[in-house]
């Protein structure tokens, strides 16, 4: 008999499209969360896959901050035209604008925790029953507690004591009018093997993930870059460094490293030698023990 | 690198409660493999320091929630992920005591491998076999009994071999083929990543090496031929105004393109004209891919159908024999009706009888006094709306596995194996 074994990227690929076509079958509004992060753009590289050669049959959600890298925003007009898909964009200076939500202050303070509140008034306008994200169980101890369909009841909110079995492959998305799904297609999937999928199916991805010279401040142990955002205290002065960045959120809380890897190989070999998780430079993780926990019950990502 | 993109991927599950050594045997099974980092080391340290602890207490990194770390426990399955440079692992951890059993039931589903753990010092204990029984019901495929805390009874070969016989003579009642014994100490790392010094004695593999060789490539049904639609995917856009394609996930077999098929229930009969991906057509595909299938005849198939060889087909009935666990806090109603999900179709589902409840600490059959509640385990019989096209579970996991969701409430109630 012949080798009928697959590899471990061609089975997490597999697992995803599966997951995403039962989310097709299942929901009436489903819709994709796009950060222009690596994750996002793997999960939209997987949508295009598994429906082809129909276009993409969800719109792309980007809840949008303000407090953007550039970079970002260009890659994702550019992804958004080249897939012919709809754009939907939430704007936290909207939910500011009209009192529902409330600028953080100090030294550290982000607009992280306040995407919260513009995107659940995004699911709710566009009345969405499934936002499928980018979110992987490697990535922090309370998503490693995740199931690929997770429920949210009718104010957004995850309930981790008290999820539902999810057992083989069979996906339960019922759920009563007003509530959602969060659904993660890649929730097997580490770091190493995202890397390693982008470098196989040559996708591309914003040039911030590659080795390039950047205006930065070092602050909590990292290199932050320097932005119309940041405020500077007197002790910290500018500095060219030659860094990249293994995640991207905002431009105020995401750190970049000091590296070389100025192409996907060099990545994926300095991914494989690295230290420390990826998230350790990110400074709305760092807040406490269980801000992703904490953020999550309240209707995170 | 071309090694890593070779990599298969092999999940197993552990069961365990507090003191029997589970999350130092995962700590260590990451720590000797270089799956943690050092940010993580550093946030367990601080833990531990803030709990009084001298040293690093590993069993910190296996619990997510804040509940599950402030009681020390495991409450809900958590998934751990490492590689080595032969193979991606996927661990589904679970709690071991009997009120979990539904959580155990959940990590073992999707499992090649399960982990079983017995202390050296107390032996084969109800725990012990529960464990290895919920792995036979599920089955799983592959078993590796650890026989853990070697350290703590001077690593004596009679020891182990005492063990090893008493499991085996209980073993053999269990429809599980393959299972292997280790010696070892989590705490020490004997026979984990690194043999053990200690036990010249013992002359099998370590457990990380056993994980990485273990074949697991037949652990599909590549014989009968089984794929549930789950759409139907219709560009309407050209170049592709005529493309009918039916997406899914191969459950069993090999399609090739020329293949006679059978679609189920309805029976028309056709032929795979293409087996289509985005990467390109295929010339053969076979269980876990996922595909799109096209026929050379426009016959009706939708969402919940199956294609099928002609020659080799499921069985089609609506009354189903099932081993089941019941995972709700509320009992089930003998008259309610149940939402039943089979592979990617949905009927409804009445609990027409209970044959019998199953101890599965011994493998008891109870036929008095049923009341199934939550955990339990029993063989029922079901009576559907509309006719499955079901397998035995043994034969196959995917076309032979239900669940069971309540109406109201929403909820996954009960788990299901067909027999």
């Amino acid at each position: 008999m012949s080798n009928y074994n697959l590899t471990h990227l061609d089975e997490l690929e597999s697992e995803s499209i599966f997951i995403l076509r039962e989310v097709f079958a299942q929901f009436e509004n489903p819709c994709i969360l796009f950060s222009g992060g690596k994750d996002s753009i793997v999960v939209t590289h997987l949508t295009k896959k598994a429906f082809y050669p129909a276009k993409i049959p969800f719109p792309l959600v980007h809840i949008d901050t303000g407090h953007n890298f550039p970079e970002t925003m260009i890659f994702r007009d550019q992804i958004v035209a080249d897939l012919d898909v709809r754009l939907i964009v939430g704007l936290v200076q909207d939910s500011i604008h009209s009192g529902r939500s409330t600028e953080e202050r100090g030294k550290n303070a982000s607009r992280n925790v306040l995407q919260t509140n513009t995107l659940l008034d995004t699911i709710d306008l566009h009345q969405f029953d499934a936002c499928v994200g980018g979110a992987r169980r490697d990535e922090e101890k309370a998503r490693a507690k995740e199931r690929f369909f997770s429920h949210r009841d009718e104010f957004g909110q995850w309930d981790p004591k008290n999820q539902r079995p999810e057992l083989w492959n069979m996906f339960n998305g019922k759920h009563d009018h007003g509530e959602h799904f969060r659904v993660f297609p890649l929730s097997n999937w580490t770091e190493m093997d995202v890397w390693q999928y982008i470098l196989a199916e040559n996708i591309q991805i914003p040039s911030l993930y590659f080795a390039h010279q950047r205006e930065v401040i070092r602050r909590n142990d990292t290199w932050l870059p320097v932005s119309e955002h940041i405020h500077l205290n007197e002790t910290e002065t500018p500095i060219h460094k030659k860094i990249r960045f293994r995640t991207l959120g905002d431009i105020t809380i995401t750190g970049g490293d000091e590296s070389d890897a100025d192409t996907l190989e060099k990545i994926v070999d300095e991914v494989a030698a690295a230290r420390q998780t990826e998230r350790g430079n990110r400074a709305d993780d760092k807040r406490s023990e269980t801000s992703m926990e904490d953020r999550k019950k309240q209707g995170y990502f | 690198m071309n090694a890593y993109l070779d990599m298969e991927l092999l999940r197993f599950t552990t069961a365990g409660s507090v003191d029997d050594g589970k999350s130092t045997l995962i700590g260590r099974l990451l720590f000797d493999t270089k799956s943690i980092f050092e940010d993580q080391l550093d946030q367990v340290k601080r833990s531990s320091n803030r709990q009084g602890l001298a040293q690093a207490d590993l069993s910190l990194l296996t619990d997510g929630l804040k509940a599950e770390r402030e009681q020390g426990i495991t409450i809900d399955v958590a998934y751990r992920y490492f590689a080595t440079p032969k193979r991606k692992f996927i661990i589904a951890d679970t709690p071991g005591h009997i009120q979990y059993t539904r959580n155990m039931i959940t990590g073992a589903s999707t499992a090649n491998c399960a982990l079983v753990l017995i202390d050296a010092r107390h032996g084969v204990a109800e725990q012990t076999c529960r464990h290895a029984i919920i792995a036979s019901l599920l089955q799983i495929p592959h078993l590796i009994v650890c026989i853990n805390k070697m350290d703590l009874i001077d690593y004596q070969e009679p020891v182990f071999q005492k063990i090893k016989k008493d499991f085996e003579s209980f073993s053999s009642k269990l429809d599980i083929t393959d299972i292997r014994f280790i010696p070892i100490s989590a705490l020490n790392g004997d026979n984990v990543v690194n043999r053990s010094e200690k036990m010249s004695w013992y002359e099998g593999s370590t457990l990380l090496y056993t994980l990485e060789n273990l074949h697991i490539g037949s652990d599909y049904n590549h014989i009968d031929c089984r794929f549930p639609v789950q759409t139907v995917i219709r560009p309407k856009m050209a170049p592709y105004h005529d493309f009918r394609g039916y997406a899914g996930r191969i459950a069993g077999g090999v399609f090739k393109p020329g293949d006679e098929i059978t679609v189920l229930p309805s029976g028309f009969t056709s032929t795979i004209k293409s087996i289509e991906t985005f990467n390109g057509p295929l010339s053969e595909a076979f269980a876990p891919m996922s595909v799109v299938i096209q026929l050379t005849d426009d016959v009706d198939v939708s969402r919940g159908d199956m294609l099928v060889r002609s020659n080799n087909q499921p069985d089609l009935n609506q009354d189903i024999e099932i081993m089941m666990c019941w995972l709700d806090t509320k009992a089930p109603h003998p008259k309610s009706k149940y939402i039943i999900k089979h592979t990617t179709s949905e009927a409804k589902a009445i609990i027409k009888n209970i044959r019998y409840e199953l101890d599965v600490n011994t493998l008891h059959r109870n036929v008095e006094n049923l009341n199934i509640g939550m955990n339990d385990v029993a063989r029922v019989q079901l009576r559907t709306t509309k006719p499955l096209l079901t397998d035995a579970y043994r034969k196959n996991r995917t076309t032979g596995s239900i669940i069971l969701i309540d109406e109201s409430t929403h909820e996954t109630v009960a788990a299901g194996m067909i027999i």
